[in-house]
């Protein structure tokens, strides 16, 4: 076993340069101002282990070109969202019918990011304007979701989408830090960004975005990946991978112990 | 200390597992039953996605039937013959009952159809249990002989064509009534994650009027083979067999299973199937009630393969 964890590892990391390529998506930039945003995080790389509780994770960043006159006035401002990686999402609604309650409607988003932790120099309100927020998908109540398929009765939609922001805040899946992003010296920025416990794997990435009095400045994204380590990747793999092998060691495994507690604890 | 379970895939407290293993264990070596009707709702309230949970309950069963059919075997109370017949059947149910439940997962009814069937099966089973045992208690207070099996008295069950012989059971029976109920019980075990212990003892006793005391041994001997055939179809089908969860529930289990035969040894027989009949009222209770009160959260939200 040792040695397919081992295979399995190696393949993972040749994996990865071409994974990061192919995710790292452009810089979108506002030709009018002169500013840059700049982050790094310690680790590209986020690993959920068997005691894994969350994890909080801290950006750096740095505002290049930056005024000095208009950083001590706070005139920058700085969101920072950790994005999880993008699934179809239903959401369905009981209803009670012949006195149980059972699910009747249900509507079907475009893939949405599974979690979204975000922090910022300020309450997002006070950064910009809701349209400019909304047209950057930045904030929990900006998030796009879009419904795919018939969605019927149109009236209930937005009673959808609030039931589906409010079951992922719930749940720690969506969380914002209103003031969570903090400037060190002049130009350089902290940001701490919370990973919940049910954190999904898979490709994360980190947003940066930069305001400059109202107004947009820069967006910088890096990616993050979430993965399960060891024993747990191995059993997860195995389980999708060769998942009759899998059931039948699982069935083994049963056997086994079923047999072995009837012999410990034999009376006879 | 939390533990991370690679399939459901989310961080659970090891105690609370290994507690509710060792607790539905005890129960089950006291009463004799499998025990997964127990451990698949304790599950889901603990927050477990149902289709894990379901899966993993039958995987769990597969180990506390070996365990209880070993002792069976050793003591002579299994009649194989008997237990193959049920197993055609049961086969079969599995299979069927597999399709069911993928069915049921995309309507995104399965909760409901999990949860539903609990409540009738509990309910029904746990409340003629009562009544039965409750009346037996009554007669042995009376002093009274206590008899479940009535010899010679025949039913239309017996009336059936393709009688076998079983030696054991010292039975001369149609194999229709046994392949049926073994497909029934098949169907449950892959709806329900359970091994069917519960329903298919009563049935044998009262409907096919098999002695007593092979009715156990066979049905956990039937049970094994069920559960770890619904085990791999859905580890292959669903990939909903979490063996983590699984194993800690088992190891718990076998061992508390081994408290609850020495205190069950010591209790009458009336007063062991009153106590298993209220404890299958008060889950069935239980899963009813939350059918019926209205939800804290009307909405639900399902994500990637098993939602939360």
């Amino acid at each position: 076993m040792r040695s397919a964890v081992l295979l399995l590892v190696v393949s993972l990391c040749t994996a990865v340069p071409a994974m990061a390529q192919l995710a790292d998506p452009p810089v979108t930039v506002n030709e009018k101002f002169s500013e840059r945003i700049d982050i790094g995080i310690s680790t590209n790389e986020i690993a959920i282990t068997s005691d894994f509780s969350g994890a909080d994770i801290t950006v750096f960043g740095a505002i290049e070109g930056a005024d000095e006159l208009l950083l001590a006035t706070f005139a920058y401002d700085v969101v920072v969202a950790l994005e999880g990686p993008r699934i179809p999402t239903t959401v369905r609604r009981k209803e009670r019918v012949a006195g149980i309650w059972i699910n009747r409607h249900s509507i079907r988003f475009e893939p949405i990011p599974a979690s979204y932790s975000m922090s910022s120099t300020r309450p997002l309100p006070n950064i910009t304007n809701l349209m400019e927020l909304a047209s950057r998908d930045i904030g929990i109540n900006n998030i796009r979701l879009v419904p795919t398929g018939g969605v019927g009765d149109g009236s209930r939609l937005t009673e959808f989408r609030d039931a589906l922001r409010r079951i992922k805040q719930a749940s720690g899946l969506y969380q914002r830090h209103p003031t969570g992003v903090q400037f060190i010296s002049k130009a350089l920025f902290r940001a701490a960004v919370r990973l919940p416990a049910n954190i999904p794997v898979g490709q994360h990435e980190v947003r940066a975005v930069l305001y400059k009095n109202n107004q947009f400045v820069m967006e910088k994204v890096i990616p993050l990946r979430v993965v399960k380590t060891g024993l747990e990747q191995f059993i997860y793999n195995f389980a999708h991978n060769y998942s009759l092998a899998y059931g039948l060691v699982a069935v083994l495994l049963a056997t086994l112990t079923g047999w072995l507690g009837s012999i410990i604890f034999r009376k006879d | 200390m939390t533990i991370y379970l690679p399939i459901a895939e989310l961080s659970v407290n090891i105690f609370v597992i290994l507690g509710m293993g060792a607790a539905v264990g005890f129960l089950s070596g006291m009463f004799g039953v499998g025990g997964g009707f127990l451990i698949t709702p304790l599950l889901i309230f603990y927050n477990i996605p149902p289709a894990v949970a379901v899966a993993t309950g039958a995987n769990q069963v597969v180990a506390s039937s070996v365990s209880g059919a070993l002792a069976h075997f050793r003591r002579g109370t299994l009649d194989i013959k008997l237990g193959l017949v049920l197993l055609v059947g049961g086969l079969a149910g599995a299979t069927v009952g597999i399709q069911i439940f993928s069915m049921l997962r995309r309507l995104g009814q399965l909760d409901l159809i999990i949860s539903l069937l609990y409540v009738v099966f509990l309910g029904s089973v746990g409340g003629l249990m009562l009544w039965e045992s409750v009346n037996s208690l009554r007669r042995a207070a009376q002093n009274k002989t206590v008899s479940l099996r009535k010899p010679g008295q025949h039913n239309w069950v017996h009336r059936l064509p393709f009688k076998m012989r079983f030696k054991r059971s010292k039975l001369y029976l149609s194999v229709i009534p046994v392949i049926l109920l073994g497909f029934a019980i098949g169907i449950l075990t892959s709806v329900m994650g359970v091994g069917g212990g519960f329903i298919m003892v009563p049935a044998m006793i009262y409907l096919l009027r098999i002695p007593t005391s092979v009715v156990i041994g066979t049905s956990l001997f039937q049970i094994i083979f069920v559960t770890a055939f619904t085990t791999v179809v859905q580890a292959t089908t669903n990939f909903s067999v979490d063996i983590v969860l699984a194993w800690l529930l088992m190891i718990a289990g076998v061992i508390g299973a081994q408290y609850g035969v020495r205190v069950g040894q010591k209790m009458r027989g009336e007063q062991l199937r009153a106590g298993l009949a209220l404890l299958v009222l008060g889950v069935g209770i239980r899963l009813g009630l939350g059918l019926v009160l209205p939800p804290d959260e009307i909405y639900s939200v399902v994500s990637g393969s098993f939602g939360f």
